[in-house]
């Protein structure tokens, strides 16, 4: 089944408490090599049909209105997972 | 004078939201997050709880339920909306009041009587306040955060859209201490401490005078009355 990810991150500009709790952990298990954790979030779309660039754009429409709120995230990736079927030109 | 409470997946403050515009004077009017029915209310509080889990973000799947398209058709058109905790959380993501609510900053769930200043009194919610009123009311959250970019931030400042502020400690990390803000024709109001918890005798904050004796919260509903009656 093809897939298309969505990754979202909150907003660079923007606190990110849970990142900022995970890296408070990550120094009190001794991991001082990471100055910062920022946690974000993936979505798998699973598609029953061919994915296309049009519905590509839909989903990255779809992620930038519903999967993440702009005024605090920002849209990072809209890719397709399955990359060596789509180089391959199969159709599904 | 009708005022709807939605109830939505999760909601857990619409039977004491109910019972906090009864008080006040109002008739209570449940209203169900999958129909396409106001039901002919006057006005409008979106309650606070959990609603789909806050799955996605808080309040996220709730701001595209069936009511939503009915509820934003009806606060573009003037009519008051209150959005408690989880409402306001469901009027951000709905984009009928601006910025966003993240995770406490410190990382906890919070739950405590909370003082604020009620800094607009010119709202529908607001307007039976004395500008500049403080006030005590319970917060209980663990996403209240209120954030924005620092254009937004300005213009709800420089219009005077900061309904209620902060005092003694800020809880969450908002930004400037907002706890609760308003839409620009000041119908639509969201903040994150709970009224209707604070509107009975023996059941709301503590005061100098009396265990639980907080009332605070009812000037809320008895505004949105008035507010009604003037129209």
């Amino acid at each position: 089944m093809p897939t298309i990810v969505v990754e979202v991150m909150p907003k660079a500009e923007l606190l990110d408490p849970q990142g900022k709790a995970i890296a408070g952990a990550l120094a009190r298990l001794g991991k001082n090599e990471f100055s910062a954790v920022r946690q974000g979030k993936r979505f798998e779309l699973t598609v029953d049909g061919p994915v296309d660039e049009a519905l590509l754009a839909e989903v990255r429409e779809l992620a930038e209105d519903m999967l993440a709120n702009t005024v605090i995230e920002d849209v990072v990736s809209v890719h397709q997972a399955e990359i060596e079927s789509v180089a391959a030109g199969e159709t599904h | 004078m009708r005022i709807g409470v939605i109830t939505f997946p999760g909601s857990l403050d619409d039977r004491d939201a109910q019972r906090a515009i009864r008080l006040a004077g109002a008739e209570s009017v449940s209203l169900w997050h999958g129909e396409h029915d106001l039901k002919g209310v006057d006005a409008l509080v979106l309650p606070g709880g959990f609603s789909y889990g806050d799955y996605l973000r808080c309040g996220a799947i709730a701001a595209r339920s069936p009511i939503m398209s009915e509820v934003i058709d009806a606060a573009n058109a003037g009519m008051p909306v209150l959005g408690i905790c989880n409402g306001f959380q469901i009027l951000v993501e709905a984009h009928l009041l601006p910025g966003g609510l993240i995770r406490n900053d410190h990382g906890d769930f919070i739950c405590r009587d909370q003082r604020m200043r009620v800094e607009n009194t010119s709202t529908a919610w607001t307007n039976g306040f004395t500008e500049g009123q403080e006030i005590t009311i319970p917060l209980k959250n663990g996403e209240g955060g209120f954030i924005a970019d620092a254009e937004t931030i300005a213009r709800l400042e420089g219009e005077n859209r900061v309904v209620f502020r902060y005092l003694d400690v800020n809880p969450n990390g908002s930004v400037n201490d907002i706890a609760g803000i308003a839409n620009e024709r000041g119908n639509v109001v969201g903040l994150m401490p709970h009224p209707e918890h604070a509107v009975e005798p023996g059941f709301g904050p503590d005061t100098p005078d009396a265990m639980r004796s907080g009332t605070d919260g009812l000037a809320f509903f008895t505004s949105a009355i008035a507010a009604l009656a003037r129209a």
